[in-house]
């Protein structure tokens, strides 16, 4: 009892002197430095493209196909439609089959047998591979069935196929975040393992799932390599009109563009280049909004 | 339901006529509906569920040793025991959730109505209906109120004539009624975590299991939202057998009609500790003269 007296007495220690000297000053100014040099590279690159192709953002790029003759009014139209039907396509594929795979193997697998083991291990890696694989996969999958390689359901099947396991990791991940409690719950109520994953693992997982495969189009979006590989680099002055229609894609026009010697060329280019800069943006911002409005109550 | 008395009790002695409403216990306090209970007890409960020499492993690992008791029709049975002793393992083995544990596995006989729930024949899912079960922690859904009850009803495919109708029932039942009526349409997580708990046997009796098993219902509530729980487990007594795990000894002491004790012990061969039933008897007995000494010892406390 006595000591408790003294044990008051003890003041608490005065803020430490340190932290304020030179040495930790320099450090946090190297940490601002690197910050800094990184959007400033961002923001003169931004800027450098949009003042090149600001002229020529205009109706004509979303109007017009492109043309050999006359480069001042060419538009990236084929290019921008062609884009929207691989996307549409390469979504219609990738994420029903990414998501029941994702489902299979969070809620079903049995991970102790040698098969789920290895696909697990697997998935990892394929998520690692990289895009101009998934190319020439697809190119020698479509040689060997007789389909020509040069079409929209071709580059659909390969940008399905990179984005694939992404979408498989990011529906486990959103799945194994709803809390074990809410199966059981259901479970306990006589639910079958089929209803529960219907009615409240999956509607629990949905917002993580469109979160990660928005991110994983704008990615398919972006990707101009396994397209390339499977001869998408021509000029296309027609609309896509299905399946088996040949087509370019932004990516590939952009470059395609950028090789020519004319500064008309160029700028449009730096248009196209700004056209897909939002589109990124877009699909970017949609996600991070999913992700923050419907964050877990959990 | 507009008295508290069991079908033993001679009707005239306790049906009152200014009984209250279903779902108040307030003006029979629940010690007397108890104490009434108990004078007319069995010796040995009339079995709906029945443990024959249980041992339930994970993987290797043997954490229930060799139980056998009784659970008896429309009474209140309490598992108690030591933390770790398997009080939680056996109540999982009672209506099968540990299926849902890769390495849990369970050996002897677990019956129903003398039925075994293993038998091969037997659908797992059908068990975990009629014999419910409520968590330790609260865990409605993510949906409405309303949904929360509806849901088992509608994923049993219970044939109802009216879903509303049921809502309302299971949620005057669960005592949860007034305090939910005006929003029915709103998410369960609004709701305390007492109410949650409500809502969520509210949820178990919407299916109308025969037996209800609760792990530790009230730990994570204050005492207020605790001694209505215990209402409530009284209440449901009269239409539901009910077996409970609780760490509170006179929460056992004030609703069980029995109680078991179960202590862990080191296994000889292995030296691992598994789980015992020690003494199982009426709850006034084992609170009051229990027969073995590491019951007398756990209940006054000695032991923990
Ligand atoms: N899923 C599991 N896998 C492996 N071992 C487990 C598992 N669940 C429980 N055990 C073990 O089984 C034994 C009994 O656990 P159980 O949870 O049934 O005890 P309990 O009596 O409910 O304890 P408490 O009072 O703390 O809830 C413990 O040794 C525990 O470590
Ligand atoms: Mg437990």
């Amino acid at each position: 009892m006595a000591s408790l007296g003294s044990l008051a007495t003890v003041p608490l220690k005065a803020k430490r002197e340190g932290d304020k000297n030179a040495k930790s000053i320099v450090f946090v100014g190297l940490l601002w430095f690197a910050v800094l040099f990184a959007v400033l590279c961002l923001a003169v690159l931004l800027i450098d493209t949009f003042l090149d192709g600001r002229t020529r953002l205009d109706g004509n790029l979303f109007t017009r196909y492109t043309s050999e003759v006359i480069p001042e009014t060419a538009g990236a139209r084929a290019a921008i439609l062609g884009s929207a039907l691989v996307i549409v396509l390469t979504a219609a594929m990738a994420i029903p089959l990414g998501v029941a795979a994702g489902i299979y193997l969070e809620e079903f697998a049995d991970s102790r047998r040698w098969y789920n083991r290895i696909i697990e291990v697997n998935l990892t890696n394929l998520a690692a591979v990289p895009a101009i694989v998934y190319g020439m996969l697809t190119a020698g999958v479509a040689l060997s069935i007789g389909l020509p390689r040069r079409i929209v359901l071709c580059g659909a099947i390969a940008l399905a196929l990179l984005i694939l396991p992404v979408i498989i990791l990011t529906t486990r991940e959103a799945i194994r975040a709803v809390p074990q409690e809410i199966r059981q719950g259901s479970l306990a109520l006589g639910a079958t393992p089929l209803q529960t994953v219907w009615r409240q693992t999956l509607p629990s997982a949905v917002p993580g799932i469109a979160t990660g495969s928005i991110l994983a189009l704008s990615r398919a979006l972006g990707e101009a390599a396994p397209l390339l590989l499977l001869g998408g680099l021509v000029f296309v002055n027609y609309d896509p009109n299905g399946l088996f229609s040949g087509y370019t894609v932004l990516p590939i026009q952009i470059f395609n563009w950028a090789q020519q010697s004319q500064l008309a060329f160029q700028q449009v280019a730096s248009a196209a280049i700004m056209l897909m800069l939002v589109l990124l943006l877009i699909m970017n911002t949609l996600a991070i909004i999913i992700r923050n409005r419907y964050q877990k109550r959990w | 339901m507009t008295s508290h008395t069991y079908s033993t009790a001679k009707p005239d002695e306790a049906a009152a006529p200014d009984s209250p409403e279903s779902g108040q216990l307030d003006a029979t306090p629940l010690v007397e509906v108890v104490r009434e209970a108990r004078r007319h007890l069995p010796l040995d409960p009339m079995k709906i569920m029945e443990c024959n020499d249980v041992d339930v492993y994970y993987g290797a690992f043997r954490a229930v040793t060799s139980v056998s008791l009784g659970f008896g029709y429309n009474e209140i049975t309490a598992l108690i025991g030591p933390s770790g002793c398997g009080k939680s393992t056996l109540l999982r083995s009672l209506n099968r959730m540990n299926d849902l544990i890769d390495s849990a596995r369970v050996e002897g006989e677990v019956t129903f109505h003398g039925q075994s729930i293993y038998a091969k024949d037997v659908d797992p899912i059908e068990v975990r209906r009629r014999i419910g079960m409520v968590f330790q922690k609260p865990n409605p859904f993510p949906k409405s109120i309303y949904d929360n009850v509806a849901y088992g009803p509608r994923v049993t495919g219970m044939k109802v004539e009216s879903m509303d109708d049921v809502v309302e029932e299971a949620l005057t039942r669960a005592a949860l009624w007034d305090e939910v009526k005006d929003k029915l349409k709103q998410s369960a997580f609004g709701l305390s975590g007492g109410q949650q708990q409500r809502l969520c046997i509210a949820r178990t009796i919407a299916v109308r299991p025969e037996v209800i098993l609760m792990d530790e219902p009230c730990s994570a509530l204050d005492p207020i939202a605790t001694s209505r729980i215990e209402d409530l487990m009284v209440e449901l007594r009269q239409d539901y057998s009910i077996i409970i795990v609780t760490h509170n000894m006179q929460q056992a002491a004030r609703v069980a009609d029995r109680t078991a004790f179960f202590t862990a012990l080191a296994d000889e061969g292995t030296g691992d500790r598994t789980g015992l039933l020690v003494e199982f008897d009426l709850t006034t007995k084992i609170f009051s003269a229990p027969s073995d000494e590491r019951t007398e010892n756990y209940i006054s406390g000695r032991f923990g």
